[in-house]
């Protein structure tokens, strides 16, 4: 028992040592207290007034396109802009209602504001105003303390310094709708933009980039005191175009006011060197917004300036059909080099006349013959003994009706009609439809990417598929390379036969297009003119003497040639289409002869830097 | 002294092992029951301030936690201190194959594996396991002579029971758990009645290991002791909490900026201000006044928690009072310590007022044990019960 009340004594006393020293502690944190809340209450209180530190998103640049030469094509241009932080501000509506007081913004801007504001989470800010001009950026500044949580900041907007001339085949952006947001909240940050056509949205993920952030110190009004960190984020990856920059400028000046699309090829690559389309746009105007009147004439426009007709015009070939007819003959053994045709200057099928161009009488010719002096009617016979569906067989090998592949967002396929196709839609197929075929008449329908493709693949007797991006972030893509496409599955020596033909079109005085063969030494074009009708002339109008140059525009012809050079190495490939241009060796001829005679004293194919441009 | 503890004891003692349901709610310390039922009532007034003024998601779920750990804690309170003591080492035991689960299966929070689910409701087991460590210590220390504690193979045990869960708390790894732990578990020692100059060679031990076990601490620990030094280094890095904490503070002033208008709380400068931030609000809002009136009433659950362990009749319930009041002690110095910018920060949270539920819980089990003593503090032990 004494030794029990011993030992309590002693735990007594240790227990009130130890509680000595807990209650000194607690003192000595009560001390800590006093000194940080009493005694230092203004050096903290002041602090706390400066000291809030918040965190936003940035949209990343987003990445260059550029030509093959690195001429930039699409680029980034600074702007200022407001943004609003909604968590800075004490009372976000006040705010709101203070900044459309001091910059008006119309209703439906406001509302977007509102069901943004909604849904962001806080490090997202909202964009107020894009494209602040200086006395909004004054009355903002003067009205800072009115409006926290409001940041003005600099933006980039896309910028094309070659605006019209380009905008089909580089595209252009847009801000993403609010279906888009929601999908990448990415997309939501103020700056981002979406590709919508073009390579713009063909390589719109890859352009894209990484956001970055910014870290701001800001007061307790929301009020920025300073920025802190700032990481840029990552700009999105070049892209570098196939385009020659020269060329295309030759190809748009050529086309000039008219209707039409033109597009080249590197022959060997299928790399797409121009591609112009005209009307066109200005595609800057998709960034800001486009103003109701300008969109309202674009609808109006009979010569569709938004649409690309390269890639998504659709147009009869006319005689351009007529090598992919011969081919196709020659394959089947219905038709050789030597085999001799007679045009008496019209071509009965039953009690139907079918009339060679301008009822003139070519006499008896040979394939190569019936090219050169374009005679329809050695092809109308040729297209019945053929028979349409080996031609549309040939027409796919040579890339004709078929889809592509191009790395182009809205290609049409195009259509060369089969058997097949017509019992689909109902159609009676008759002997008739048959002959029209072998003029590239009646159903078929192309782009003029296609006829270039087409034309590249009759010149090199490789199966090149057409493509517009070269590089993504300096690395060559697949099919730049010469190699990367497969031999064409046709006989050279048909090739040949053929490549003869279009050889006498532009360089014999009997030629259709021998006013446009090059001034160059030692170096041919070979090409194939054609004149397509979109109308036919009734009895009426005959009679009052119409002809095509006299009906009107949208009745006339589509003038359209197709070419190769140089002739015995080919390395470029031509189409153009003039929309109602009536003869083809009159209005597209020309053009082809400017490209051509460029990309032959410049050599653009296969190489990165310009002629003289230091690279050598 | 001597005087002073045979006032304390009481005249006649219980010779009765079986008191009745009645007679032991009323020697319930209703003192100690009604300041735990304040600091909880200071936690939801904090709590509903971080939620920027609303009972959601925190005031409310911590209020029905609190209630339920109160039913535990008051049902703990009514059994008898010898069944408890009879399963000390069971519970012990249990703490250590919990720990060990729990590195095996537990899930990752904040980069650490603590936390396991158990029905639904997370658990750590480095919390029970304080309590658990000081159940058995006190067993081990109950019949403990002065001559066997002088005995270096009686001590041997103890303190090879106390670096067990230190070691594997260590391994979670959570450095301030393993910290507290480890100082419960040397102060129960030294209530046992252990030389002072042992623990002054335990303290030079492990000011020479201290080196040594840097070496093995991960880089966020490490990142903590540096940043702890100089805090105002990397403003947005890991000395962020720290200043942040420490402008809260000092913004409050005498009387602070009035409930709900924090403005570090409310503009949310402080990342999990509800969790181990806690105190930040009640400083910056009801100033240094009602952060002094929050210490009073967290030093008045540890006094009567010594009173508690001074008043008991029996060793046993004199160790385990000491050692919850340690671990309550602990827990408020890391957290107001950590808070004050004192110490690293440890993921130590605020007793009763930080939110959370497996803190709250494991202090309650604790004070359950606790109030078992103060009720059965005049209750024999037979020497052959144990």
């Amino acid at each position: 028992m004494k030794r029990d009340a011993k030992d309590r004594a002693a735990f007594t006393r240790r227990a009130l040592l130890i509680g000595t020293a807990q209650f000194g502690i607690f003192g000595a944190i009560a001390g800590r207290l006093y000194n940080l809340q009493v005694a230092k209450h203004g050096k903290y209180a002041l602090l706390a007034e400066q000291n809030s530190i918040s965190e936003r998103l940035e949209a990343p640049l987003r990445g260059l396109i550029t030509d093959r030469f690195g001429t930039v094509l699409a680029g980034n241009q600074q702007h200022w802009r407001a943004l609003f932080m909604q968590a800075l501000a004490p009372d976000p509506q006040a705010v709101l209602d203070n900044f459309y007081r001091l910059v008006p913004l119309p209703d439906d801007e406001k509302a977007r504001i509102a069901a943004e504001l909604a849904h962001r989470p806080g490090y997202i800010p909202v964009l107020l105003k894009d494209y602040l001009d200086w006395p909004d950026m004054a009355v903002l500044e003067v009205n800072t303390p009115d409006l926290p949580g409001v940041v003005v900041e600099v933006g980039a907007s896309r910028s094309y310094p070659f605006g019209p001339g380009l905008a089909h085949a580089v595209g252009y952006v847009a801000r993403p709708n609010q279906r888009e947001a929601a999908a990448d909240p990415v997309l939501s940050l103020p700056g981002m933009r979406i590709g919508r056509t073009g390579v713009e949205a063909a390589q719109d993920t890859v352009l894209r980039g990484v956001p970055g952030f910014v870290q701001m110190e800001t007061n307790v009004h929301g009020q920025v005191v300073r920025q802190l960190a700032h990481d840029p984020g990552t700009q999105g990856q070049e892209v570098t175009l196939a385009l020659d920059a020269g060329l295309q400028a030759l190809a748009v000046q050529g086309l000039k006011d008219q209707t039409g699309a033109v597009v080249m090829l590197d022959a060997i690559t299928g790399e797409i060197l121009a591609m112009a389309s005209s009307p066109s746009f200005d595609p800057s105007l998709f960034d800001k917004g486009v103003p109701q009147a300008t969109w309202n004439a674009w609808m109006a426009d009979p010569g569709h300036p938004l649409q690309n007709k390269a890639v998504a015009g659709l147009f009869a070939p006319g005689s351009t059909f007529k090598p992919t007819v011969a081919l196709a003959a020659m394959k089947a053994g219905t038709l050789t080099a030597e085999t001799i045709l007679t045009c008496p200057g019209f071509f009965k099928l039953g009690d139907h006349v079918f009339w060679c161009d301008n009822h003139m009488a070519h006499g008896s010719i040979t394939v190569t013959t019936a090219l050169q002096v374009s005679c329809d009617v050695f092809f109308y016979q040729v297209a019945l003994g053929v028979g349409i569906d080996r031609i549309a067989e040939m027409a796919t090998l040579m890339g004709l009706g078929t889809d592509l592949g191009v790395d182009l967002p809205n290609a049409e396929t195009g259509l060369v009609p089969t058997l097949d196709w017509a019992r689909q839609h109902g159609i009676h197929w008759v002997e008739g439809s048959t002959v029209v075929q072998g003029i590239g008449q009646g159903y078929t329908q192309l782009t003029p990417l296609a006829l270039a493709t087409m034309i590249a693949r009759v010149a090199t007797g490789s199966a090149v598929g057409p493509h517009i991006t070269r590089r993504i972030a300096g690395t060559l893509q697949i099919g730049s390379t010469p190699g990367d496409w497969p031999v064409l599955d046709v006989d050279p020596a048909h090739l040949a036969v053929v490549r003869q033909g279009l050889f006498e079109v532009v360089n014999t005085p009997a030629g259709t297009a021998y006013a446009n063969r090059l001034d160059l030494p030692n170096v041919q074009m070979a090409g194939k003119t054609g004149t397509a009708q979109v109308h036919d002339n009734t009895a009426a109008e005959k009679r009052q003497g119409f002809n095509d140059l006299t009906m009107a525009w949208a009745a006339r012809p589509n003038a359209l040639f197709v070419a190769f050079a140089p002739y015995d190495n080919p390395r470029y490939a031509v189409a153009v289409v003039i929309e109602h241009g009536n003869y083809g060796g009159v209005a597209a001829a020309p053009i082809a002869h400017t490209l051509m005679t460029h990309a032959l004293t410049h050599d653009p194919a296969g190489r990165d830097v310009p002629l003289g441009g230091g690279g050598a | 002294m001597m005087m002073d503890s045979e006032r304390l004891a009481p005249q006649r003692p219980f010779r009765d092992r079986s008191f009745g349901l009645m007679s032991k709610l009323l020697r319930v310390n209703w003192l100690f029951v009604l300041c735990v039922c304040l600091l909880a009532g200071v936690g939801y007034t904090a709590l509903y301030s971080a939620a920027g003024g609303a009972p959601r998601p925190y005031a409310d779920s911590q209020l029905f936690r609190f209630i339920g750990a109160l039913a535990l804690m008051l049902g703990i309170a009514m059994v008898d201190i010898r069944q408890i003591a009879k399963i000390s080492w069971p519970a012990y035991a249990l703490g250590i194959l919990l720990l060990l689960v729990v590195m095996k299966f537990g899930h990752t929070g904040l980069g650490a594996k603590r936390w396991m689910s158990v029905g639904g409701m997370d658990i750590q087991p480095s919390e029970l396991m304080k309590l658990f460590l000081t159940l058995g210590l006190a067993a081990y220390f109950r019949r403990a002579t002065q001559e066997r504690l002088n005995e270096a193979l009686f001590l041997l045990p103890a303190v090879a029971a106390i670096l067990l869960p230190v070691g594997l708390i260590l391994k979670e790894p959570n450095l301030g758990t393993a910290v507290i732990t480890a100082m419960i578990g040397a102060t129960v020692m030294l209530g046992a009645g252990v030389r002072w100059w042992k623990f002054a060679v335990l303290l030079g031990v492990m000011l020479v290991a201290a080196p040594l076990l840097y070496h093995h601490l991960h880089d966020y620990q490490r990142a903590r002791i540096i940043t702890f030094l100089n805090p105002g280094s990397d403003p947005l890095g890991a000395g962020y909490n720290i200043i942040q904490s420490k402008i809260a503070l000092g913004s409050g002033g005498l009387t602070g900026q009035g409930y709900l208008h924090g403005t570090q709380n409310q503009l949310n400068f402080l990342p999990e201000k509800q969790t181990d931030f806690v105190f930040t609000i009640i400083a910056e809002e009801f100033g240094f006044l009602g952060s002094v009136a929050v210490l009073v009433l967290l030093f008045s659950i540890i006094a009567m928690a010594l009173y508690t362990a001074i008043s008991c009749g029996h060793v046993y319930g004199r160790l385990v009072a000491l050692g919850v009041a340690a671990n309550f002690f602990l827990y408020c110095f890391v957290n107001l310590s950590m808070v004050m910018g004192l110490i690293p920060v440890g993921g130590v949270p605020l007793p009763l007022i930080s939110y959370g539920g497996s803190a709250l819980t494991a202090v309650m089990l604790g004070f359950g044990v606790l109030m078992s003593v103060h009720v059965h503090r005049d209750v024999e032990f037979a020497s052959e019960e144990f």
